[in-house]
Formats: structure tokens, C-alpha cells, sequence
């Protein structure tokens, strides 16, 4: 840790993606005044194009890797795993995005950099090999989010999840702070491996108490950004009241990254402590599992329902979480992967039917849509039973390595409830297929247009996903196993 | 004199944040809240961080609070009206609040192991220099990156107050 002032190239290399995100935002956000109203659409291919650069700058990146800036970043196989994972979160977002917008009158371009950025945090995060670094990629893409959540500012119900998700996540934010202190406070570093390195160490490692303080202060901002049971109340409200394409943002790309850190934190950091943090993850997705699947059940709206099966999926996550193992974590890397692709297209049909002002967001007004719309309805039916877990869909395997890993690792009870939650939740999904196709259509499909293109997009691309994933699970997998022994 | 001094500053700390809650009227709060970061700076000065102790000065005590009082004015917020108090924040807000600080207290007084490390004025790379230093070589990145996080401050403010969609 010399005085190098001037960073090496090797740095900027593995800083890569963050750096196009950046430059692409920022350019977005020049370009804004200059273009007409009717064109801005075409911010949105710009954002697009920086997108796929930044996939490139993730692969030039990973050819290379190591720690960046003084150990601050460390790119390796799991963090670039994380980093194609959100960025293409963000691709299938703006997609979706381009027809909301214009249908609700707010193209602009800030719209398109304030995702940008927000992933740019987001690969902060997975990359962090310190917790400075982790709490500033945390609010870079958690402050996009906030503002994204609000973006339809003369809709009460995006104040109203603005509003929620801001209050609620600065709270959670103080927590992580105040743990991350702690833990400074006991080991004097903020750099993982070093916390490792000291709690590893039995002459300089600080008694229990403080560092079991610090990473139950750290779980508390953890469960809050996954939205796990007992901090889960926000996401409800925040998913129902955002705009639909963010919804499905905020349920996949900010979560992906936020079990990225988890992750890494706990198996790394806290690594020496896991006999004291594996009970409170178990109880934590327990509870999780069952809040989000039985609440779910009660929910007319859509967007609330898929927001319970969001932290229930939380919860299946938090049981490979708590099986601490190499298996355990590649069981996360594919269940996030299956589950963006599956989410973002649910998400991506409720844009489409939802029209202008989200007024169709009932699950009744789904009626009929097998009859008139049968493409958008197959689609969507692809995604709801891989979020039930049926064979051959992305879901399936994601939930078949979830429990496997809990298995192994003799979380037997945990596993046998898990299994009973994804029966309970199979009821919910199956409703709207049944509204789908066996109701008489209504008024509410009646007018129905067909699917914008950039929607079509998602909707194939992401089904087409899942079924790949469904079908040759070792493509994604292989890669995560070989990723997963890195963090441990 | 140095354990005096900071018994007194601790007190005037403490005193003022409790006044922060108690007070009912958004002003009265706002200007106990600058005699909490007054206080603290005297700490941070204390313990041999006076970049910091300027900093918590200039930075918080002056232009946060400035705007913190600006925006009480703008909104012309009245005293607090309580409706409704919750039972349960009623009978065991004051018992959590009072076991939560026990247990903090305890852990700091019997587990932290290196007490003789935190002696007022040991503490030698407080000094702008020093901080400055560590700013652009070490935590280059991150100081460097907590501008894209300011930028998204600004762009949120912009796109949550302009007047048309």
C-alpha cells in the first residue's frame, strides 16, 4: 500500500463495467436537454448499447483477476458472476421500460442513467472486497432505487412507495453502518480478508460479543435489502406502488447484489463465526418462507402478490445461505439467475396488461387472456410455474439445489418446511392460470393492444431463459461451482 | 483534566440528544441536535482527530443544520401533534431502550481488550495531512466513487421537483 497516486492500468481494467456505466449515465444525462421530446426513446438504446459495453468490460475484467485500488475491489469468478447477472437485469428492465414510459408520458433520460447508475453501484457491491466500498455501492444503487421507486412523480402510489422505501432503507442502511463500526472497532480494518485474517487469529481476535454484535447489526441491513422475514414489511407496498418495470427491477437486480454481499460477507468475514449466525438464517428463512407464501394467498393485486413470492423466494435463497457451504453458494448463484429471468418476465406481462395509469392490476382482470392474447399467455404461464417449480422450467433446479444444499449440510426440518411452503405457494400461482384460461374474457382484456416489441423481447428472451436453465441447468451451474470455492 | 473534559462534553452530548427527543417542536430539536455535534467535535478533538473535529464543525454543526432549518421554515412545521401513540412503543419503548444501552455498555466495559489504546490524544494521524494522504492513495476509490453517489443525490432531486413529468 504505497503512495501510488495514480491508479495502475490493471486497476482500471478490473473497475471496468462501473467505469462504461458511468461514463454512459453521465452521457445520457448531457444528451437529455438536447433531445426532442418525441426522440427520447433513443436515450434508452443509448442506455442499452452501455449496458452490453458494460457485459463486455465484465468479461474484460474477469479475464484478468485480482484485487483493484488497494485491495478496495476484488474481481473474481463470483463477482463477475453477480456483476453479468445485474447487467443483464438492467438490460431486460430498459426493454421493458420504453413502451411504460411512453404510454405514461415520462420518457426522459433520467429515467435511463438513474439505472444505470444504480447498477453501477450494484457492481460496486459484488466486488467489494471491503466494507467501505460494500456500504457505497450499497447507496449508490439503493439511492437510485428510491428515486426510481417515485419516478411517476403525480402518482400517489409511487410517492407513496418512494417515500416508504426511502424511510424504511436509510433505517436499515444505519444498521450495516453501525455494525461495520463495530467490527472496525474490534479488529481495526474494514478489509474482509484481513477481518478474516484477524478473526482467524487467536491472539488479536476480539472477544465474541463484539463481533457477534456486529454481524447481527449487519444481518438486520442484510434481511432488510433482501427483504427477508422479519424486515420484509417494506417490499409490499414499495413493489404494489413503483412502476411496473422498476418493480421488477428493485425484485431482482438490487436483490441479486444485496445476497451477493451477504454472502460474501458472511462466509468470509465472519466465516469463523458460523456456528453463532447459522441458527438466526435459519429461523430468519423460516419465517420468511411463510410470511411471504401465506400472505400471498390473500393478495388480489398482482403486483402484491408477486411482491410476496418475491420474499418468499427470499426465503428458499436464505436456506442455501444457511446450509454454509461451497454447494450452498452456488445453490444461491443459479436460484438468483432463475429467478430474475422468471420475475422480470412476470413483471414485464403485468407492464403489458396493466396499461396506461397500471389500472388492470387485479388478478380478475387477467380473465381471458388465454383466449385473446395465447402467446402473452403461454409466456406468462412459463413464468408462473417456474416460480412454482415445475420440472423443466429454471425454478425447478434452482429449488432442487436450495433444498440439496440445505440437505447436506442436515438442515432436515428446515428442508421438509421449505418443501411444504412451495406446495402452499403452487395455490397462488396456479389461480392466475386458471383465471388466465378458464374465465369467461372481460370488459378487461376486451381492448387489449398486443405487446410492444420491446416487452415482446422480454418476454421470449426470458422465457426462453428459464427453459434453458430447466432444461441444461450444468451451463449456469458449472460456472457457479467454479465460482462458489472462491468466496470460501 | 482530559477525563474531565470529556465527562463534560459526554454530558452536554447525551443531555442535548435526549432534549432532541423530548422536544416537541421541530426548532427546539434542530438546535439541540447542533449542541449533540458541538459536543462530539470537542470529543473528536479530545481523542486527537481534529481534521474530523473541524469537519464535524464546519460540515454538519454548520451547513447540514443550516439547511436542516431551512426546510422546518420552508415547511413551516408546527409543534408535533401526538395521535394515537402506540401501547406497545408506550410501555416498552423506555425498557428496550434502557436494556438495548445495558447491553452496549456492558460488552464495551468488559470485552474490548485494548483499552490502553484509547488514550485521549494518542491518537497521531488526525491531522489534514495525514487524512488527506490516506484519502488519495488508499481509499482513492472510494472517495473518488462517493462522487457518482452525490451525483445521484442531485439527479434525484431534479427529477422528484421538476414541475412536468
Amino acid at each position: 500500500m504505497g503512495d501510488n497516486f495514480v491508479p495502475t492500468a490493471a486497476d482500471m481494467t478490473r473497475f471496468l463495467p462501473e467505469l462504461i456505466l458511468t461514463v454512459i449515465g453521465t452521457l445520457i444525462m448531457v444528451l437529455e436537454p438536447l433531445t426532442r421530446e418525441e426522440n427520447k426513446s433513443r436515450l434508452g438504446v443509448i442506455a442499452l448499447a452501455g449496458l452490453v459495453a458494460a457485459m463486455w468490460g465484465s468479461a474484460v475484467a474477469a479475464a484478468d483477476p485480482g484485487t483493484a485500488f488497494n485491495q478496495m475491489l476484488i474481481v473474481d469468478g463470483f463477482g463477475t458472476f453477480f456483476r453479468f447477472l445485474c447487467i443483464g437485469v438492467g438490460i431486460l428492465t430498459v426493454l421493458a421500460s420504453f413502451a411504460y414510459l411512453n404510454r405514461e408520458h415520462a420518457n426522459s433520460g433520467e429515467y435511463y442513467a438513474l439505472i444505470l447508475y444504480s447498477i453501477a453501484g450494484q457492481c460496486v457491491m459484488v466486488t467489494a472486497n471491503e466494507l467501505i466500498m460494500l456500504f457505497i455501492g450499497l447507496e449508490i444503487s439503493s439511492i437510485a432505487s428510491y428515486v426510481l421507486a417515485g419516478y411517476l412523480r403525480d402518482d400517489k402510489r409511487n410517492n407513496e412507495s418512494a417515500l416508504k422505501y426511502f424511510l424504511l432503507g436509510s433505517f436499515a442502511t444505519a444498521f450495516l453502518l453501525y455494525g461495520i463500526a463495530w467490527i472496525y472497532g474490534g479488529t481495526g480494518t474494514t478489509n474482509l480478508t484481513e477481518i478474516h485474517r484477524v478473526l482467524t487469529n487467536r491472539d488479536i481476535a476480539p472477544l465474541a460479543g463484539i463481533v457477534g454484535t456486529s454481524a447481527a447489526l449487519m444481518f438486520v441491513g442484510f434481511a432488510f435489502k433482501v427483504a427477508a422475514a422479519p424486515f420484509q414489511i417494506w417490499a409490499p407496498d414499495v413493489y404494489q406502488g413503483a412502476p411496473a418495470p422498476v418493480a421488477a427491477f428493485l425484485s431482482a437486480g438490487p436483490k441479486a447484489a444485496a445476497f451477493a454481499i451477504f454472502l460474501r460477507v458472511y462466509l468470509t468475514a465472519f466465516d469463523t463465526i458460523a456456528d453463532r449466525w447459522q441458527p438466526i438464517v435459519v429461523v430468519s428463512a423460516l419465517a420468511t418462507m411463510i410470511v411471504g407464501n401465506f400472505a400471498a394467498l390473500q393478495q388480489s393485486n398482482i403486483k402484491r402478490l408477486l411482491a410476496y413470492s418475491s420474499i418468499a423466494h427470499a426465503g428458499y435463497v436464505m436456506c442455501a445461505i444457511a446450509a454454509h457451504s461451497q454447494i450452498g453458494t452456488q445453490a444461491v448463484m443459479f436460484y438468483m439467475v432463475s429467478y430474475a429471468f422468471m420475475n422480470v418476465g412476470a413483471f414485464a406481462a403485468v407492464t403489458h396488461f396493466a396499461r396506461q395509469g397500471e389500472r388492470y392490476v387485479n388478478t380478475e382482470d387477467l380473465a381471458g387472456l388465454g383466449v385473446r392474447q395465447p402467446a402473452t399467455a403461454a409466456l406468462l404461464t412459463v413464468f408462473l410455474l417456474s416460480l412454482i417449480g415445475v420440472p423443466l422450467t429454471g425454478g425447478f433446479f434452482g429449488k432442487f439445489y436450495v433444498f440439496k444444499a440445505a440437505l447436506d449440510a442436515n438442515l432436515v426440518w428446515l428442508t421438509i418446511l421449505g418443501l411444504l411452503n412451495s406446495a402452499v405457494a403452487a395455490y397462488y400461482y396456479l389461480r392466475i392460470i386458471v383465471v388466465m384460461y378458464f374465465k369467461e374474457p372481460g370488459d378487461s382484456t376486451a381492448n387489449l393492444q398486443p405487446p410492444a416489441m420491446g416487452i415482446q423481447a422480454v418476454l421470449w428472451g426470458s422465457a426462453a431463459a428459464t427453459l434453458v436453465l430447466g432444461i441444461f441447468p450444468s451451463w449456469v451451474l458449472d460456472y457457479a461451482g467454479r465460482s462458489a470455492n472462491l468466496v470460501k | 483534566m482530559d477525563a474531565i473534559l470529556f465527562l463534560i462534553f459526554a454530558a452536554i452530548a447525551v443531555g442535548c440528544a435526549i432534549n432532541l427527543v423530548v422536544q416537541t417542536h421541530p426548532i427546539s430539536s434542530a438546535l439541540s441536535l447542533i449542541g449533540v455535534m458541538l459536543a462530539l467535535a470537542v470529543l473528536y478533538l479530545l481523542l486527537g482527530a481534529e481534521f474530523l473535529a473541524a469537519a464535524q464543525i464546519i460540515v454538519y454543526a454548520g451547513a447540514i443544520m443550516v439547511l436542516f432549518v431551512f426546510v422546518i421554515m420552508l415547511l413551516n412545521a408546527g409543534a408535533e401533534q401526538r395521535v394515537n401513540r402506540a401501547q406497545f412503543a408506550k410501555f416498552l419503548g423506555v425498557p428496550a431502550l434502557i436494556g438495548f444501552l445495558g447491553v452496549v455498555s456492558f460488552l464495551i466495559q468488559t470485552l474490548m481488550p485494548n483499552t490502553k489504546d484509547v488514550v485521549f490524544g494518542a491518537f497521531r494521524n488526525g491531522t489534514a495531512e495525514a487524512v488527506g494522504r490516506k484519502l488519495f492513495t488508499e481509499y482513492l476509490l472510494p472517495f473518488e466513487v462517493t462522487s457518482l453517489l452525490i451525483l445521484i443525490a442531485i439527479l434525484g432531486a431534479v427529477v422528484l421537483a421538476r414541475k412536468e413529468i
